[in-house]
């Protein structure tokens, strides 16, 4: 029990409920180990800051021994008000705002408002915009589901899994870098079309990376399908079937685990993905280390997309003709990022008096969309992307929600954990792979 | 945004309200019940959407259905139904088990508060707190909305985690977001807002910004309260 000079001795206190203990540190064993607590309840917190919950994730568990008895999921810890902020932005400004909701996944976040707001407008992009939102998007999901694993493998102690799934991801970053001038938050898509059409060289740089991806895939197999260790630690790990699923809402990589093949790209194709040819990998077994499978299948998927979609780029305009809603000019790409076109400045400044109220308007007020509201889903790589955008007719949106697939799908984590170990709900959660900045928003 | 008396000028440029000088900005139009607008679609709705309704009917039976549905609207190739709240559970009971409906998901639950949509003067009473369903089928993919619409003085709706479960986080956001209180949730607490938070942020009347933030004894007063341009 406790000693005086111990200073991490744990406190306890006498209550009606039973005795209550604050353990600040220290040896488990010198606090609880002349109690003979092993049949009673105990309730342990974990998170939000914890290095195994995936994000700013609290866990509440109820042990009995290492058997999890209950599991209540504490969420709200990133909130950041993104759906109230942009009803106060203009209906462009509003990519900016929703690509750091879920911030694994920003191009789905930013396609999935553009297809809203474009079917406000009633508009569709361009053919090339199209294909360019195709291509960024999928090297999107592959580095999304590299951090999947790589964060995943990390939470279950398998550290090269973490430092080679990250090294992988710098791949696409690097190209999403090149392409979009950012890392992260890109705020590429926009109402209408892309910001910036390709830069030159960004093509062939794409088709190294697909040269050097599957090598890299297979390295993943080589290091952890095979593995024993890997595989007890995820196998009828996390179980929910189909009936599960559907009734919880999850979708995604968790469903198609359980043997559903729905894929939004599939069932309701949207930006032409009817006219690509990809499979929609499922596994039967329900568990963790099915949607690892999946997971690994889609980032070959997605390498056949970007060399299909590379193929079938055309030279085209990347933005809608409409003046009223396309900024005057596109941004020209530097080495430090998007920034003016100074040929843009030099007309409005100098020669285009005209010219410069309308990019004014345009850019400070923004343009108008008319009054209705659309549901838009897309497969982001946690599951259905929906947005749901309200306009009342103004420079604003006046509502929109975001049914992110993370929130949505972390409500399975005690359908997944309850009765099985304390250790395996860290699997479970890892493979839900929730993002917490689109859980919270 | 008021007018402040000692002079100082608000904003950037001084404006309030959109910033428009052009005198477009004007040409809103005001629809009775604002952006909503009381409109509603007759039939034929087109495509699926009449077997859709044809099937609830016959799923509800023809008294319970006009008395449930108080309209039907069709808006760029999306239906939506407007429902009373007495009625939605019988409804989406049917929506979900009736074998030629089949909306087994619940895609999205979530609110919209239309109190300043360009609609009439605010009236104690109108029903300006919408909850927005929106179902998929999986099996015949097709995809519905249900809006029940309620008062901020009366805000209850019934609660449909018993036919959806997933509905349970998102109701709780919604009660969080918007005060929606929906009757028969298993536990109807906050979920993205503190416990102890007062007020329900993304109601329209719930300024941005709203706590002043306070760091190391400094004080960083919310938005709308900061010194601006002059």
């Amino acid at each position: 029990m406790t000693t005086l000079d111990d200073p991490y001795a744990a406190g306890s206190r006498e209550t009606t409920e039973g005795r209550v203990y604050t353990v600040t540190g220290g040896d488990w064993d010198q606090t609880f180990g002349a109690d003979p607590h092993e049949d009673e309840r105990l309730v342990v917190n974990m998170g939000p800051q914890h290095p195994s919950t995936h994000g700013v994730l609290r866990l509440v568990l109820d042990l009995e021994g290492e058997t999890v008895t209950k599991a209540r999921v504490v969420i709200g810890y990133l909130h950041t008000g993104i759906e109230k902020t942009t009803e106060y932005r203009t209906w462009t400004q509003g990519t900016t705002l929703v690509t750091r909701m879920d911030y694994l996944a920003p191009l789905y976040n930013e396609t999935a408002y553009c297809l809203a707001v474009e079917k406000l407008l009633g508009i569709e992009a361009p053919p090339r915009a199209q294909t360019i939102r195709v291509l960024v998007m999928e090297i999107n999901r592959i580095a999304s589901h590299l951090v999947g694993l790589a964060t995943g493998g990390m939470e279950l102690g398998a550290l090269t899994a973490m430092t080679n799934g990250f090294r992988e991801r710098e791949l696409a970053l690097d190209l999403l870098e090149e392409i979009t001038g950012l890392r992260m938050n890109h705020a590429y898509v926009r109402p209408g079309g892309v910001a910036q059409d390709l830069p030159e060289g960004a093509v062939e740089h794409i088709r190294e990376f697909l040269a050097v991806m599957p090598e890299r895939v297979a390295g993943f197999h080589r290091l952890l399908t095979g593995q024993p260790i890997w595989q007890r630690r995820l196998k009828d790990v996390g179980y929910l079937d189909v009936t599960g699923c559907v009734a919880l809402g999850v979708t995604g990589p968790v469903l198609r685990a359980a043997g559903l093949p729905w894929d939004l790209r599939k069932v309701e194709p949207y930006l032409g993905y009817q006219t690509y040819d990809f499979e929609v990998p499922t596994t039967d077994t329900c568990d963790a280390w099915g949607r690892y499978l999946v997971r690994m299948a889609e980032i070959n998927e997605s390498l056949k997309l970007i060399g299909q979609a590379l193929d079938r780029l055309e030279p085209g305009p990347v933005m809608v003709e409409d003046k009223k809603i396309a900024w005057p000019a596109q941004l020209s790409l530097g080495a430090d990022g998007l920034g003016q076109s100074m040929e843009h400045v030099r007309h409005i400044m100098g020669q285009s008096m005209e010219a410069l109220i309308h990019h004014f308007k345009l850019v400070t007020e923004g343009f108008r969309v008319p009054a209705g509201q659309v549901y838009v889903p897309i497969e982001s790589p946690r599951g259905e992307l929906g947005y749901h955008v309200v306009s009342d007719g103004g420079t604003r949106p006046f509502r929109v929600h975001v049914r992110d697939p993370s929130f949505t799908n972390l409500q399975a984590t005690a359908a997944m954990s309850e009765g099985g170990m304390i250790a395996d709900v860290i699997a479970a959660i890892a493979s839900i792979d929730p993002v917490m900045g689109g859980v919270d928003r | 945004m008021t007018t402040p008396a000692d002079g100082f000028r608000r904003g950037a440029f001084g404006v309030s309200g959109s910033g428009d000088t052009s005198g477009f900005g004007g040409l809103v139009r005001v629809e009775p019940g604002g952006a909503v607008a009381l409109h509603s679609t007759e039939r034929p709705y087109g495509g699926w959407f009449d077997e859709v309704t044809d099937a609830l009917i016959d799923a509800v039976g023809e008294a319970t259905y006009a008395a449930a549905v108080q309209r039907v609207l069709v808006d760029r190739g999306e239906i939506t139904y407007f429902v009373v709240r007495e009625h939605l559970l019988t409804l989406v009971q049917a929506l979900r088990d009736d074998e030629a409906l089949r909306f087994e998901l619940l895609s999205s639950l979530s609110g919209v508060d239309y109190l300043d949509s360009g609609g009439p003067a605010v009236a104690p009473g109108r029903p300006r707190l919408h909850v927005v369903y929106h179902l998929t089928s999986m099996t015949y993919r097709r995809r519905i909305r249900l809006e029940v619409a309620v008062t901020a003085e009366d805000p209850h709706v019934p609660s449909v985690t018993r036919v959806y479960p997933t509905a349970d986080w998102h109701e709780r956001e919604t009660w969080d977001m918007f005060g929606v209180v929906f009757d028969g949730h298993p536990a109807l607490t906050r979920v993205l807002m503190p416990d102890d938070w007062e007020g329900h942020p993304q109601r329209k009347d719930y300024p941005l910004g709203g706590v002043p933030v306070e760091y190391k004894g400094a004080t960083v007063p919310p938005p709308d309260e900061r010194r601006s341009y002059r």
